[in-house]
């Protein structure tokens, strides 16, 4: 009876977001791994507010379409500060994917500077950290799932698979909110990919922590067992705005349509 | 040898001729060249100063600019990083203090009105060589990324974010960034020297 509930919303969610490829995402009480108080240490549930999100990441035949409507998006043209050399290397050319690229793939070696670009040309942002990790708690039927360690193991199976050469279409099995490809596919940016692990520069000081950092000092994951979604932040951390990498491509988020102005 | 001397003086006098001419020839294009690539004043952000005034980042090309990041309420580290921008232009020699300029940008454009940064700009003896800036959420959040600066905001409205000076050169490239606080970072300096050694 759940699952079959769970699949009518589903459904319901994809009738409604196939117009606009977005689905609303309702509000709720959220834990995340990282801590949201000024305390590093306390977990502290906050509220998510709802938002809209795409139901696919962006893929190769959308993003082709940004750059020659937005030519300066293209890898012949962008400035450095906005992407560095691997920018969309694998194109054959500065607007044309080429023939070895399916469309319907999910787009990568795309910058953040690139990705918010993308998402603004369609009035939307990218998400930020936290809505991407309430969106990526869900499995197919519940939007919390993460307590199963069975789902865990599922997702943490994808990151034990040597990467595809070729990245399949986009169009996974849609979650509980009816959002496909949050696990299994590529690396996602997030709009605040740079407020998730503040100790980054810390490394070559020798300064204490206290002074480097307002509020509440270096970042503690809460939840040590959510490694799939721990190895997410790493990764995030690691990256600067104009850096690209062939598994990275993103996804845009709109306001919920009651509470935009 | 006498000869020889002599060849070898005039072949470093035209090495010089062209190391310099490229130096006069970008001084003379400068004001119509196009930015390059990596510079800052690619991002043209929208932002407004304490006066209320609209302030494009790209108009103090041709200066050396000291940039960071703030928010007013912060009790901690933020006034830390004013002391040590005002400690490391006091250690500059007077002719590169008095070009230099220095441009704060507010992490928390929802608290930091014009009205807010006007009186931090008061409380943390900041004179007309500062400009105190704020925008929208998405032009903060990618002036910290092109600067490197990470921050984030805490459900108690404080904010988590690394610290760091960071020194333009004349065309708005990054030349140097510290994360020393509450000294003058003498390498910081040193980078001051040589960006105004390249005159603009």
């Amino acid at each position: 009876m759940k699952s079959l509930a769970a699949f009518a919303i589903a459904s319901l969610c994809c009738v409604a977001a196939a117009a606009a490829d977005y689905v609303e995402v309702p509000g709720g009480r959220f834990e995340s791994v990282l801590p949201q108080g000024s305390s590093p240490t306390v977990s502290s549930p906050v509220n998510v507010t709802a938002f809209a999100m795409r139901v696919k990441p962006v893929t190769v035949a959308e993003f082709a379409a940004f750059v020659r409507a937005h030519p300066e998006w293209q890898r012949d043209r962008i400035p450095a500060l906005f992407a560095e050399k691997r920018y969309l290397l694998s194109w054959a050319g500065d607007a044309d994917p080429g023939p070895k690229l399916a469309p319907q793939s999910p787009v990568t070696d795309v910058s953040w500077f690139a990705a918010k670009a993308y998402c603004e040309s369609e009035g939307a942002r990218l998400p930020t950290w936290l809505e991407w990790e309430y969106v990526a708690a869900a499995d197919d039927s519940r939007r919390d799932a993460r307590g199963d360690a069975a789902w865990r193991r599922q997702i943490l199976s994808w990151y034990e698979r040597p990467s595809d050469a070729q990245l399949r279409a986009v169009g996974g099995k849609p979650n509980a909110y009816g959002i496909g490809d949050v696990h299994g596919l590529v690396w996602e940016w997030v709009d605040d990919f740079n407020a998730l692990f503040i100790a980054g520069d810390s490394r070559t000081q020798g300064d204490p922590d206290l002074l480097k950092f307002c509020g509440a000092g270096a970042i503690n994951i809460i939840d040590r067992d959510s490694y799939a979604v721990v190895m997410r932040i790493a990764l995030l951390s690691s990256l600067n705005a104009a850096d690209t990498t062939s598994s990275l491509g993103f996804r845009c988020v709109r306001p919920h349509e009651e509470a935009s102005p | 040898m006498n000869i020889r001397s002599i060849n070898r003086r005039e072949a470093l006098l035209s090495l010089g001729a062209i190391a310099c001419l490229p130096l006069a020839a970008r001084a003379a294009a400068s004001a119509t060249a196009p930015v390059p690539g990596n510079s800052l004043y690619q991002l043209h952000a929208a932002l407004t100063d304490q006066d209320g005034r609209p302030f494009d980042m790209a108009s103090l090309r041709g200066t050396p600019v000291l940039v960071s990041m703030f928010y007013s309420s912060c009790q901690m580290v933020c006034p830390m990083v004013f002391e040590t921008i005002h400690s490391t232009l006091k250690a500059l020699p007077p002719d590169e203090r008095a070009e230099m300029k220095v441009v704060m940008i507010s992490f928390d454009p929802a608290r930091d009105t014009v009205a807010v940064l006007k009186k931090t700009a008061a409380v943390r003896n900041c004179d007309a060589q500062w400009t105190l800036a704020r925008g929208d959420e998405s032009t903060s959040r990618k002036i910290a990324a092109a600067l490197n600066i990470q921050y984030r905001r805490l459900s108690d409205g404080e904010f988590n974010h690394s610290t760091i000076i960071t020194l333009l050169d004349r065309e708005g490239r990054i030349a140097s960034r510290t994360g020393k606080l509450g000294t003058v970072d003498t390498a910081l300096v040193k980078a001051v020297h040589e960006v105004h050694a390249v005159k603009g």
